[in-house]
Formats: structure tokens, C-alpha cells, sequence
């Protein structure tokens, strides 16, 4: 066990590695002279000298990676060149409505996706299976900004019943009502996501739906709701929690349109911000920061596997 | 094979619903000046912001463009969008799928970096690509099909990893053919209807994520009608002309709803030893 534990930690040290390697030459994929293009248009020859040597992008380029990368290890993600702050500081000044968004969404759709989907497969090709099969086709098939707008206009300027945009922070007011303005964004990101859960869990547990342990079970006598939840989804659950991993990285897109639609300060409105403003530091320390939680993530999946599934601990 | 394919598509009348919104989203790109019955491009302050009406039939936007004209063009950007983007990412995903599951040494190298730029959010991996590239519609092709590119990659990967083993590919090899042969003969027509399968799902995917970049005003330039940028100039007028929100999103979904319908019927469909492969997104 402890063995896997170290296998499973050792093998995100390349994957790290070889991720802050790519982002770092995203950075010197651009055409030109990046202190130039960072600097734009109106920038005068001396400002392009100056954040050429402030940058170090006068120095060879393992040197300038060394440098970035041990920052990087330290904590030390940068400077943003739009706000003279610390990348990781702008970050952090960001990260509570994200986190708020992302932890929120998840378990919405952790709690409508999984149980719709195992429903959807238990009343195989009934009317609820057929109206849950279309209506989470349908909301994959929409782009999640269209959801956002409809919601708002529906629900903030027809209905008038939830905030449309904006975020008062909770944490500094203390104030938990301020969560209605999470309403509208969250379900907005949850529905595609949520989507693809109920039909990931519809397939795997019609799968262990023909098995023959649940005929067994079945036989033995057992109430279908018994061989339902013990049987079959507890053996459906390991496909469905690898899924989980994935939504992950979708969250991640979902939340910079999200944001953008409901006009939210967060993470994920800085980078189009950044993007539109070529502050490169800042870009860079977001997808980091991104794809290091999305490690995270995967490790703990990782685990989880471990206590479900006991032939990944023996072997 | 293409006749199973065909054949599949007309005997699930859901499937034939899909693939008439995707004939009827060719014919509009393809006979758009016909079709059009405005200037997409006419300005026209005085009729600006309308309801549907005779003249205008999905009403008109802020600049008083005609948004059914506006729709039947940016049903032309829609599918030269998709289709670079499955073509892109199919050649290449492709080249490197099957190269990575014949040859051990480079798959596994290959894998690695795939499986790296996996790890990055789709979105935000495009955004940055364009960052760097600039804006523009081959740019976002090209920053978009990234994502699929290592999907396709690495489900090809594992079906050459598959085929390699059967015994077809031992005998043919047992009778000295070369490697090149092996593969462009042997492997490549094995793997088309998966392929086939792929590049729908790739198609409706790449469609949404197009959308969004052109909403966050990093996609195609504003000039250009795309049902993505409409959508974004006209947000802040939707309280007074819901159209401009309406007509252009209902062409998205439908248009990514008829390539998934399409797609899950070509899987249902597929050689049963390459269906498990698909199980996820």
C-alpha cells in the first residue's frame, strides 16, 4: 500500500516537470521579441531594454528556464506586467469566487449526475430513461455561455428572483446570503458537466447491470433496490470516479466563460483579461497553478481507487 | 463499409433527423448569397434591435444587420471551423496514434507529452495558444484542434496497440512485408470506423469550444457573422431583442446536438471490438 502511495507521488514529478517545461516555452513560442509584444505598439525602444533585462530575456534560454522554474518551485511565479504584483498574489486576490464556483458546481453535479444516471439505468429504456437520455444530450450540446445568458434572462431580468452578475465576497462580509449570486453560475457550469456524469453512469451500470454477480445477487433472493445500490453501483462507482477526474479539467474551461457571462472577478475572468492584455507571467502562473490542482486531483482519485478497489492494492 | 455506415444512419430515424440538420447547415453555407435575404453585412440604424417580422424573419441586431442573413453566412465559418479542426487533429493524431502503438520507444515518449497536454484545461490551453499566435480563424483552428489532436491521438493509440497483436498483422509479416506496408495497408483501413466515429464527436466538440473563444471576442474578427460573435455583440441588448441571444444559439445546439446524434448512432454501430474504446468523452 505504502508502496503505491510513493509510486503514485514519484510519478507526478515528471509529469510536472514536463508540464512546466511546455508552458514555459509558451511563452517563447511568440513570434519576435517577447518583451516587445508584451510591451505593445506605443512602447519606447528604452521600456523594451529595460523589461528585456528586468525579465531576463537577454539571457540563453536554459538559463532563463533554471530561473523561472526554481522561482516556480520557491512560490515565486513572477511579475505581472499589468499589475506590478506578484503573479501568485494576483492570483490568490482572485481565487475565492473560483473556488466558490468550482466546489460548488462539483457537487451539484456529483448529486444530480450520479443518482439521475443510475436511475436512467435502472428503468432502462422507460420514459424516465428516455427523457433523462435526451435532456442530458441536449445540455452537452449546448455552449455554455447561451445556458449562462438564457438563465440570466429568465431568472434575473424576467423573473427578477436571483442576482444577474457580480460577486460580493463572502468571506470578507461574513454575509452567507451573498450565495445567491453563486446560483445562476453554478448551475450554469454544472448542467454540461452534469451531463456527461449521467450518461457515463447510465453506461457503466447498465455494464454491471449483466453481470453475472447480479444475477447471482438476484437469485439469491435479494430486493432489487439491495442489488442496485450494493451490487451493482458500488461496482460502478470505480469507472464513474475516474470520470470525476476529467470534469475536473472541463470546470476549469466552463469557469473562464462562466465568469465572463456573469461578469464574476475570478480566475478564470483573468485569463481572457490577461490574454486580451498579453500578460504573459500572469498566463503562465494560471495554468500552473491549474494543472498542478488537476494532479491533485488525480492523485486523490489515485487513492480513492485504492479503497475500492482492493485488486489495484495487491497487485 | 461506408454502406454500413450509411445504412446505419437511415435505419434510426434519430440518426436520420441528425443528419438532415447537418444537410440542411451545408446547403445554407454552401448556397448562403441565394438563401440570404439581406446584406449580412447592411447597416441599418433605423430598423435596429427588431422582433421577427415578414421582412426581417429573426428580426434584426444592434446595428440593424438582418439576423436570418447573418445565420445562413455564419453557417459557412461554423462548418469551415469544424471541418479544419477534425481535419487537423485527425492527420495528425492519427500520425501520431498509430506511430506511437508500432513503435514502443517512441509511443512512449509520445504518450507522455500527450498525456501532459491532457492535463491542461481544453480552454485554457487554446486561449493561450492564441495569446501567442493572435487572433483569427486558422489560429483558432489550430489552438482548438490541439485538444482533439491528443484525444484522437490517444485513442488511436490504443487501437494500433490492439491490431498490432491480431493475427492478420503476424501473418502478414510472416510473408516479409515491410513495416511501411504493414501499416498504411494493414492498419490505417482497419482503423477508419472508429476514426469515422471520432471525428463526429470531434466536429460537434470543436463547434462549442469555437463558439466560446468568438464569445470571449478572441475567435474570429467581429466583422466576420459567426453564430458565436453574434451572440457576444448582442448580449447586452438581450433584454430588449431577445432574438439576437435566441436564433443564433438554437443554430449552435442544433447543429452540435445533429453531430452528436449522429455520432452515438456511428458508435452503437461500430466493429464491437473497438466500442469499449469510447466510452469516455
Amino acid at each position: 500500500m505504502l508502496k503505491y502511495v510513493v509510486k503514485c507521488l514519484l510519478s507526478m514529478i515528471p509529469t510536472f516537470l514536463l508540464a512546466s517545461v511546455l508552458i514555459f516555452s509558451l511563452m517563447h513560442l511568440m513570434p519576435g521579441d517577447p518583451a516587445a509584444v508584451m510591451l505593445g505598439d506605443t512602447a519606447s525602444p528604452e521600456q523594451v531594454q529595460e523589461l528585456q533585462v528586468a525579465m531576463g530575456f537577454d539571457k540563453p534560454i536554459y538559463v532563463q528556464f533554471s530561473r523561472w522554474f526554481t522561482g516556480v518551485l520557491q512560490g515565486d511565479f513572477g511579475h505581472s506586467i499589468f499589475f506590478h504584483k506578484p503573479v501568485l498574489q494576483v492570483i490568490r486576490d482572485r481565487a475565492e469566487v473560483s473556488l466558490f464556483i468550482a466546489v460548488l458546481s462539483m457537487a451539484l453535479i456529483i448529486i444530480t449526475g450520479i443518482p439521475i444516471g443510475v436511475i436512467s439505468a435502472v428503468w432502462y429504456n422507460s420514459y424516465t430513461d428516455q427523457a433523462c437520455s435526451g435532456a442530458s444530450m441536449l445540455a452537452a450540446s449546448m455552449p455554455t455561455f447561451w445556458l449562462g445568458l438564457n438563465l440570466m434572462l429568465i431568472f434575473s431580468v424576467v423573473l427578477g428572483w436571483l442576482p444577474s452578475s457580480g460577486f460580493p465576497s463572502v468571506v470578507e462580509s461574513g454575509n452567507l446570503g451573498n450565495l445567491r449570486y453563486m446560483v445562476l453560475p453554478c448551475v450554469t457550469l454544472a448542467a454540461p458537466n452534469s451531463a456527461l456524469i449521467i450518461r457515463l453512469t447510465r453506461a457503466s451500470m447498465l455494464d454491471v447491470l449483466k453481470e453475472g454477480y447480479v444475477t447471482t445477487a438476484r437469485a439469491k433472493g435479494l430486493s432489487e433496490v439491495l442489488v442496485t445500490m450494493k451490487h451493482a453501483f458500488r461496482n460502478s462507482l470505480i469507472s464513474i470516479i475516474a470520470v470525476v477526474g476529467f470534469t475536473f479539467v472541463g470546470l476549469a474551461s466552463g469557469t473562464v466563460i462562466t465568469e465572463t457571462v456573469f461578469s464574476l472577478p475570478g480566475i478564470g475572468r483573468l485569463v481572457v483579461e490577461s490574454v486580451l492584455r498579453r500578460d504573459y507571467p500572469v498566463i503562465q502562473g494560471i495554468i500552473l497553478v491549474i494543472t498542478v490542482a488537476y494532479m491533485v486531483v488525480n492523485l486523490a482519485i489515485d487513492f480513492c481507487y485504492t479503497f475500492l478497489d482492493p485488486r489495484i492494492r495487491i497487485s | 463499409m461506408m454502406r454500413l455506415f450509411l445504412r446505419s444512419l437511415v435505419k434510426r430515424k434519430i440518426a436520420l433527423t441528425g443528419s438532415g440538420v447537418v444537410l440542411l447547415i451545408l446547403v445554407l453555407a454552401l448556397f448562403s448569397p441565394l438563401i440570404a435575404t439581406h446584406d449580412p453585412m447592411g447597416l441599418n440604424t433605423a430598423e435596429r434591435l427588431q422582433g421577427p417580422s415578414s421582412a426581417h424573419w429573426f428580426g434584426t441586431d444592434h446595428f440593424g444587420r438582418d439576423l436570418f442573413s447573418r445565420i445562413v453566412y455564419g453557417a459557412r465559418l461554423t462548418l469551415i471551423g469544424g471541418m479544419g479542426v477534425v481535419f487537423y487533429s485527425v492527420v495528425f493524431g492519427v500520425m501520431i496514434g498509430v506511430l506511437s502503438g508500432y513503435y514502443r520507444q517512441f509511443g512512449f515518449v509520445a504518450m507522455r507529452l500527450v498525456d501532459v497536454v491532457m492535463s491542461f484545461p481544453a480552454l485554457l490551453l487554446a486561449l493561450a495558444f492564441i495569446a501567442i499566435l493572435g487572433p483569427g480563424l486558422a489560429n483558432v483552428i489550430i489552438a482548438v484542434g490541439l485538444n482533439f489532436l491528443t484525444r484522437t491521438a490517444r485513442i488511436i493509440f490504443g487501437l494500433t496497440l490492439k491490431l498490432k497483436e491480431e493475427v492478420f498483422v503476424e501473418a502478414i509479416r510472416s510473408i516479409g512485408a515491410s513495416n511501411a506496408r504493414i501499416l498504411l495497408r494493414h492498419i490505417l483501413p482497419n482503423l477508419m470506423s472508429p476514426l469515422i466515429v471520432q471525428a463526429t464527436f470531434t466536429f460537434a466538440f470543436s463547434l462549442l469550444q469555437i463558439a466560446s473563444l468568438d464569445f470571449l471576442g478572441v475567435g474570429v474578427p467581429p466583422q466576420i457573422p459567426s453564430w458565436g460573435n453574434m451572440i457576444s455583440e448582442g448580449r447586452i441588448y438581450i433584454t430588449r431583442a431577445p432574438g439576437v441571444l435566441l436564433f443564433p444559439g438554437v443554430f449552435i445546439v442544433l447543429t452540435v446536438l445533429a453531430f452528436n446524434l449522429v455520432g452515438d448512432v456511428l458508435r452503437d454501430n461500430l466493429d464491437p471490438r473497438f466500442r469499449d474504446q469510447f466510452s469516455g468523452r
